[in-house]
């Protein structure tokens, strides 16, 4: 019946018109919740100490390139002390306190971070660049969530491994990434704390606040001294923690580049690493193709595309390609890229001037090699480091923009004509973390899932999260899982 | 036809394309992410009173209770005259006549529900018969009822036929098609039965008569959104959208604009394309509005309760 | 008296008896000086050949039913059970350990079959989960074959060690390639035979011969290779696997064990070699 019409020319195309009609007023989030101290000390022992070398650096707000604050440069004599502090902690208290009181400290910290989670979110918008929107109703919900959901388990891990005994490992070392700061951060606590284990965390450079806040929440918990130890810094820190002989465990997420240097110089065999992802979200011609365009809006702009699961390769099936651009290209028109801070940005600040860069220079090679570039004409602030929605079409397997993480808001589109093309190009990759498959059809979506080398698979959906879902990839993308039953594995030794 | 060939067949239409009830829901419940504040909140305010069709469907409707309705469609607020009129006055086809002579000059549309409202269950014949009269009495917009006992059990064509017939019979005036998506469930439904109501001839498309729960939430008219923005990027031919039935608050009707910028962009928010099908929303909004004057939370003791 | 037939040892690898392709070999003697015969060496080569093989049957042996897989593990163990005495002589020739000590460890060989052939159809059921995640969604995790794995087969034991890393790696759908330990090679490519006789389909396991030592680099670099499963190696050996398989981050199982012990085997053996998949789908209000 739809065909019953004629069907206008290309030429004469209705369009829709996305402008300024009704303009949104700005909306910004207030900062009178956050209260940044000029400088910050380590967190070691559970007092703030200044650094050894007396030495800090400045973190700023990527959206105004202003300085937030300065933190202390860590450098190996503190990552000593942050160790020697996690294992008199660990033989001391830690071990010793009952599986039931692990819990409730974790249950505690759950609580605490509900009491305070506008400030986590806005200082975590200020810090890292990402809209309030998300900080608001993603990230910090689910770091208070994985701290409940983990506090559950402390005195049920023989639940977790039936038929077999395990144990703590001992003292933690944890490294964790930018784009998610305080959500990486509780990632790595939760289930390490939940095991029985203790902890010396690294955030990163760019990203420091939030885990200094969690410091503080964790001061406020009464948790006992050296339990969580967190030293911030640069790269130098991070290699001097991951192969700090005192560790029994080396836990990172960040780049695969990174992650195989770790696995290298850590002193420890027992190395869990979350890595990075090139994630190819398949779009079939019977897919509910309106709710598969926000799959791929959710899976390549959440968080500026600083998702080291994003789907930032879209094969789509060649019959529903144009449609399936048209439809992308008017939804990004809408997407609003803007201050961190208004509650109607989209898009935030991409989280530094090298990343900023690396997306520019990725884009320029995606340029060279011949796809065809398409960015949302969208305004974007003159001051901080913005990067307009963009993606690339005739893209093909070949091109840097198809095998490279771009980790921007920069999708590469690709077609494909049959369901074991689809398969044979989305396996096509070093990386293995995660895979979307939008289809109407039950029987291929089995078919599919059980084909992708992939962590996580998301079927008619992307970018979901929650701790009971173990997360975690196939191949370069990484080794271990985090969340779930299988996520404690990685901080426990089962026997 | 020249377009019945097989490959047009044989390609998956708008028609049956599926809708993922949890996809719709998630994006739905994104439009009423957006902080509408201070002057665009004033501004989707005034929108909003000029797209209310302002309802009354009582059996207990008189001329009386229409003719109050109709002043305060032309002049909602005797403090503020500077508010546009709504749409239009919406009643039961017997009130037609009052409407139209109290609403003449003022520019407010007279709709009329009809088709055996809201039920649909009577002869065709006879449901033409009602929409001539309502059209003959001065209606300027007819709003009808599919057949859903026919939709239900896949008499697609026949649905199709009866709208085309109600079109015929509306002559000059537009025509409202009420989907009645509380008894469709489904949002499969929703869709299939807007390309239906498009195809067949409606101006509008409606999501409820107000007489069934669920009336309109926000994922069905996101639903019909994206099937209207499917029709007009097939034919070119702009379709109206109007949810009626459950949206009471000035926020409520603030996020159905979100939705229909976003959606369908700029050119749809105009009367012309959107209506709001409601009664009690209008004192809200003119609540809301006097807080924006006045720094100071409303009571409802002043303004008129019509 | 009848002229015996001396037999050819030859590499396993795509389910063929192959030489190598160096077309070295090795003469193998029993402790008492008698001949054995003469072991192939396996080659870079050879082992690049047999990773190629694995990687081709993965998808296949994979995608078979778990009670498939279930049924051809078991036969393995009435292969090696019908052929005991004969497998315990070469073991005792080649190892010089008694014939006792031989037959029991070809017996203790059967019994791991059993034991790993009942994983097969239960391992999800046991480490699958249902995800009860806070949203409209159904949410399940899966384990799933790593890939392909490089066996570097325990040098301590001429069967029962090998036996306990391959049965593991395959009863999930892995495939793999095994470096026999450099005193037994006879014993391994013996094995070989009982599994092309056990419906093992071509390249799930493929078996080298030689010496261990010259091949490692390759094996622990080999960029198609997605796991390693060591036991009771060298400190050295290990820590070229660590660093060398960095590269594509291969997954390594190390460590000491007594494979002759009855309970040598374990749900945590066949985990090491398993990817968690966790899947999620909207489920309608």
């Amino acid at each position: 019946m739809a065909n019953l019409q004629e069907k206008p020319t290309s030429s004469s195309r209705p369009k829709l018109n996305f402008g300024s009609k009704w303009d949104y007023a700005p909306a910004p989030e207030s900062t009178a919740v956050v209260d940044i101290a000029p400088e910050y000390g380590q967190f070691i022992a559970g007092e703030f100490v200044p650094p050894s070398s007396g030495q800090t650096f400045e973190t700023i707000n990527p959206a105004t390139e202003e300085v937030l604050s300065r933190v202390a440069r860590g450098c190996q004599a503190d990552v000593d002390k942050a160790v020697t502090a996690a294992r008199a902690a660990y033989e001391g208290t830690w071990s010793k306190i009952s599986a039931p009181d692990r819990g409730k400290y974790l249950y505690r910290i759950a609580r605490l971070i509900q009491d305070r989670s506008r400030e986590f979110a806005v200082l975590e918008s200020m810090d890292g660049g990402k809209p309030i929107k998300e900080s608001r109703d993603v990230d910090i919900p689910l770091v208070a969530q994985h701290f409940f959901y983990h506090a559950g388990w402390a005195d049920k891990l023989e639940y977790a491994f039936p038929n077999q005994t395990v144990s703590s490992l001992g003292v933690a070392g944890q490294i964790i990434p930018w784009n998610f700061p305080l959500l990486m951060a509780a990632w790595k606590i939760a289930p390490a704390l939940a095991c029985g284990n203790t902890v010396v965390l690294k955030p990163a450079e760019t990203t420091p606040l939030t885990a200094l806040l969690l410091a503080k929440v964790i001061q406020e918990a009464d948790l006992p001294p050296g339990v969580v130890n967190v030293v911030t810094g640069d790269g130098e820190a991070g290699a001097a923690l991951a192969s700090h002989p005192g560790l029994d465990k080396v836990a990172f997420t960040g780049s695969t580049e990174v992650g195989k240097a770790i696995r290298r110089s850590a002193k420890t065999r027992n190395v869990t690493l979350e890595l990075g992802g090139k994630a190819a979200n398949i779009i079939f011609e019977d897919a509910p193709i309106d709710q598969a365009v926000e799959g791929i809006i959710n899976g390549i702009y959440f968080n500026q595309g600083h998702v080291c699961c994003a789907g930032s390769r879209l094969l789509v099936q060649e019959s529903v390609h144009d449609e399936v651009v048209q439809k992308l290209s008017d939804r990004i028109a809408t997407l609003r890229v803007g201050d961190p801070l208004d509650k109607n940005t989209d898009i935030g600040a991409i989280n530094s001037r090298e990343q900023y860069d690396r997306i520019c220079s990725l884009v320029e090679a995606g340029k060279a090699e011949g796809a065809e570039f398409h960015q949302s004409d969208v305004p974007v602030p003159g001051k901080g480091f913005f990067f307009a929605p963009a993606y690339f079409t005739g893209v093909a397997q070949s091109h840097r923009i198809a095998q490279e993480e771009i980790f921007g808001p920069v999708l590469s589109i690709m077609t494909f004509r049959t369901p074991d093309e689809a398969v044979a190009k989305a396996n096509n990759t070093k990386y293995g973390l995660s895979a979307g498959i939008w289809t109407d059809k039950g029987s291929r979506i089995f078919k599919m899932l059980s084909k992708m080398n992939a962590g996580v698979v998301w079927a008619n959906t992307f970018n979901k999260f929650d701790p009971s879902s173990p997360f975690g990839g196939y191949k370069e993308s990484g080794w271990g899982r985090e969340g779930g039953a299988q996520g404690l594995g990685a901080y426990l030794e089962v026997k | 036809m020249s377009s019945l060939s097989l490959a047009s067949l044989l390609s998956p239409g708008a028609f049956d394309r599926p809708v993922d009830q949890v996809g719709a829901n998630e994006r739905a419940a994104k439009f009423t992410k957006r902080s509408i504040k201070t002057e665009a909140k004033h501004q989707g305010l005034l929108m909003a009173i000029s797209m209310i069709d302002l309802t009354t469907l009582e059996g207990k409707d008189s001329p009386g209770k229409v003719r109050q309705l109709c002043t305060k469609g032309i002049q909602p607020d005797p403090e503020d005259l500077s508010l546009p009129h709504v749409g239009a006055i919406c009643v039961y086809p017997s009130m037609v006549r009052t409407a139209a002579s109290a609403l003449e000059g003022s520019g407010v549309n007279v709709a009329s529900v009809a088709t055996a409202f809201p039920s649909g269950q009577l002869a065709l014949s006879e449901r033409l018969k009602e929409v001539e009269q309502a059209v003959s009495d001065g209606a300027d917009e007819i709003d009808m009822v599919i057949n859903r006992g026919a939709f239900l059990s896949g008499r697609y064509q026949e649905v199709f036929e009866e709208i085309v017939e109600v079109k015929k019979a509306c002559g000059p005036a537009h025509l409202k098609v009420i989907l009645e998506t509380g008894e469709l469930e489904s949002y499969d439904n929703v869709r299939r039965a807007s390309h239906i109501g498009m195809m067949a001839g409606a101006d509008f498309i409606k999501t409820s008569t107000g007489k069934v729960s669920p009336a309109a939430t926000m994922p069905v008219t996101l639903v019909m959104l994206e099937a209207i923005r499917e029709h007009y990027l097939e034919t070119g031919r702009k379709i109206g959208m109007k949810p009626a039935g459950g949206i009471r608050t000035s926020k409520q009707a603030l996020h159905y604009l979100v939705m229909v910028k976003e959606t369908l962009g700029d050119d749809w928010l105009t009367p012309d394309l959107f209506r709001i099908g409601a009664s009690s929303l209008l004192n809200d909004i003119l609540m809301q509005l006097a807080k924006q004057r006045t720094g100071a939370y409303q009571s409802a003791d002043y303004f008129s309760n019509d | 008296m009848r002229l015996n037939v001396i037999k050819t040892y030859k590499l396993y690898v795509g389910g063929k008896f192959i030489r190598s392709e160096s077309g070295y070999t090795i003469e193998r003697h029993s402790k008492d000086g008698e001949f054995l015969g003469h072991a192939c060496k396996g080659s870079r080569k050879d082992l690049r050949d047999a990773v190629k093989a694995a990687r081709s049957a993965q998808a296949g042996w994979a995608g078979k039913t778990a009670y498939n897989r279930g049924q051809i593990l078991y036969r393995i163990g009435e292969m090696l059970e019908a052929r005991s005495e004969e497998f315990a002589e070469l073991m005792h020739a080649e190892s010089g350990a008694s014939l006792e000590e031989c037959l029991k460890e070809v017996e203790t060989a059967v019994d791991r079959c059993v034991y790993y052939a009942g994983w097969t159809d239960k391992l999800d059921s046991v480490i699958g989960t249902v995800n009860p995640v806070a949203g409209p969604f159904f949410g399940f995790s899966v384990p799933e074959p790593t890939g392909v794995v490089g066996i570097v087969a325990d040098p301590s034991t001429a069967l029962i060690g090998m036996l306990s890393q391959v049965l593991p790696v395959i009863s999930t759908g892995n495939t793999c390639v095994v470096l026999p330990a450099d005193d037994y090679p006879l014993t391994a490519s013996e094995f070989g035979e009982i599994l092309s006789t056990s419906d093992v389909p071509g390249g799930v396991v493929n078996i080298l011969g030689g010496v261990q030592e010259p091949l490692n680099p390759h094996l622990a670099k080999h960029m198609d290779v997605n796991a390693i499963s060591l036991s009771n190696a060298a400190a050295d050996t290990e820590d070229l696997y660590v660093s060398e398989g960095a590269e594509n981050l291969k997954r390594i199982r190390s460590g000491e064990a007594d494979w002759m012990q009855p309970d040598a085997h374990s749900l945590s053996e066949i985990q090491k070699f398993v990817e968690t998949k966790s899947v999620w789908h909207p489920v309608e209000a």
